[in-house]
């Protein structure tokens, strides 16, 4: 992957200034790319990575594993599109295993999950099953840990 | 009763603390310090290689080695040596464990040195160098690198040094505190003068991963090199495994057996957990240096444009993870730089002047601190040199 890409993986705030200087290049070439980039729709967004347990809120989150009946054309991409399409899914992925969509879906609390999963997810053409888990406590999330652990301390001078 | 002055044998009363540790005493009183002091890698060692060392602890595998070192980890240290750098040696005989680079260098020198012995060696250097030829009971001479030559060792350099009585060359490139690299031409010429003088070869290659524009290439695969020279590398540096303690020396049979047998009655082996996690950090490499070799690069680069956006001189460090930006210019020493920094932006950077007296008007900048801190630390520095560029001259020099 591109070194541009990567450093705004890591941190999407960093000034085009400082990445132009690990990168040995101009700033307005950093720009450039990465107008690029979001044009190109490689760069589909910039999100906070948020603790939530940290916060009081009232949200669930389910891991859903859905089986599905692939349509004659277009396989899973019909039933796919059509669960993206709620806003409460927050990822679709296809997966290779003992079921085929995996899902995660936030609400507000199990009951409004569980209709979810009822009555939209289950009534779908295509969908055979669906398998519901709910998270309990997030410890890393987008190669982030959640509570970064207590470092050994350094020496401050060394040969 | 010995007086004080009489019971300490004067070759060691003689040689004074490290430059490195009364800067250390002061910087390790004060809080909030950035600190770009630390010859250490700021990564933590990669977790598998951790868990080899958790997995050889609950194995049971807590005893001594053989003196030389596990078989594996020489086998493996055999196979890296040569994929990596062209070098070829025998696991069973040309491969020696130790306790870190220090200690491999440490019985080189001691096996070598005749007393009166003359070991050369360049400045700015690593602060070891120069004390364990003496402790060896050898004489340490040192050759100039300098700023225009980019701190390359040049045979011109040498020439100047050399007499009958020089027994060995040491080396290190990627250099610490320089952040210099040889070129291949530079590689030839040493080589070329290591066999006019009959002269031995240590070379301390700890940053061999850690070169950025170009893969490191070791005068110990130069034709003519091999039988006299004595490859010293380890872990610390590349894999972040400074804490480990591990390190290892290849040579011919004879110069490995001697260091062996100081290495057998002084250390008996390196400690076998650190040895069992080498194995996995070589076993399985991944792209553990690859990656920490990536970030380290990316903070060269910004170290280099942030000085010269400050109007300081600095060559572009080639590897290690070091920079030697020059301070002659502001009218301060290098330790009055590096104390007043510390003193008015709780900035640490080490005085050029630890690592030899040519390193004066130089300090030396680690980057193996996250980029954040380094973000900062160059915009304290910026401040810190634009104070001292508005202030009036006769307030400069004081």
């Amino acid at each position: 992957m591109d070194e541009l890409l990567k450093l705004l993986k890591r941190n999407a705030l960093e000034t085009p200034e400082n990445l132009a200087k690990m990168l040995d290049m101009s700033a307005d070439e950093v720009r450039r790319r990465i107008a690029e980039y979001e044009k190109a729709g490689i760069i589909r967004g910039y999100q906070a990575v948020v603790n939530e347990d940290q916060l009081t809120i009232n949200k669930v989150t389910a891991v859903i594993e859905v089986k599905v009946t692939p349509e004659r054309e277009g396989g899973f991409n019909y039933v796919a599109d059509r669960i993206s399409k709620f806003p409460e899914v927050q990822s679709v992925y296809l997966m290779s295993g003992a079921f085929d969509l995996l899902l995660f879906v936030t609400g507000k609390d199990l009951k409004e999950v569980a209709f979810f999963v009822s009555e939209k997810l289950a009534t779908i053409r295509g969908v055979i099953s669906t398998s519901t888990h709910f998270m309990l406590k997030t410890y890393k999330a987008y190669g982030v840990l959640m509570e970064p652990p207590e470092g050994a301390e350094r020496l401050k001078v060394s040969p | 009763m010995r007086t004080p002055a009489s019971r300490i044998a004067p070759h060691v009363r003689d040689i004074p603390r490290s430059g490195i540790r009364d800067f250390f005493d002061i910087v390790s009183t004060m809080k909030d310090v950035i600190s770009l002091g630390i010859g250490e890698p700021d990564f933590d060692t990669p977790w598998h290689i951790r868990e080899s060392a958790v997995h050889a602890l609950e194995r049971g595998s807590t005893g001594y080695t053989s003196n030389m070192g596990l078989i594996a980890l020489r086998q493996a240290i055999a196979r890296y040596v040569e994929g990596a750098f062209g070098a070829r040696y025998n696991a069973e005989t040309e491969v020696l464990i130790t306790v870190g680079v220090s200690e491999a260098l440490d019985i080189a020198l001691r096996a070598v040195i005749e007393p009166g012995d003359e070991i050369l060696y360049h400045e700015p250097c690593y602060v070891s160098y120069a004390p364990v030829v003496i402790f060896a009971h050898g004489k340490p001479v040192a050759v100039e690198t300098r700023m225009e030559d980019g701190f390359r060792l040049t045979r011109a350099q040498l020439e100047k040094k050399v007499t009958p009585r020089t027994k060995a060359l040491m080396l290190n490139f990627p250099n610490n505190p320089t952040g210099a690299t040889l070129e291949p031409d530079d590689l030839r010429d040493i080589a070329a003068f290591a066999v006019e003088h009959d002269l031995l070869v240590l070379t301390d290659e700890i940053y061999a991963e850690l070169s950025y524009d170009r893969p490191h290439a070791s005068i110990a695969a130069l034709p003519g090199m091999r039988e006299r020279t004595i490859f010293l590398h380890g872990f610390s540096k590349g894999w972040a495994m400074t804490g480990f303690r591990l390190g290892y020396a290849c040579g011919p049979a004879d110069l490995i057996e001697a260091m062996m047998k100081i290495h057998q009655y002084t250390m008996l082996c390196a400690s076998v957990i650190s040895q069992e996690a080498a194995v996995e950090a070589l076993e399985n490499p991944g792209t553990d240096v690859e990656e920490m070799r990536d970030e380290y690069r990316r903070r060269r680069n910004f170290l280099h444009r942030s000085f010269q956006e400050m109007g300081l001189p600095c060559r572009q460090p080639r590897g290690a993870f070091y920079a030697f930006p020059s301070i002659a210019h502001l009218g301060l020493t290098s330790k009055e730089f590096a104390l007043r920094l510390l003193d008015q932006e709780r900035v640490a950077v080490v005085p050029g002047s630890a690592f030899g007296a040519c390193g004066e008007g130089f300090v030396r900048c680690a980057y193996a601190t996250g980029m954040e801190e380094l973000q900062e630390a160059m915009r304290r520095l910026a401040r810190f040199i634009r104070a001292l560029q508005s202030a009036t001259p006769s307030r400069a020099v004081c």
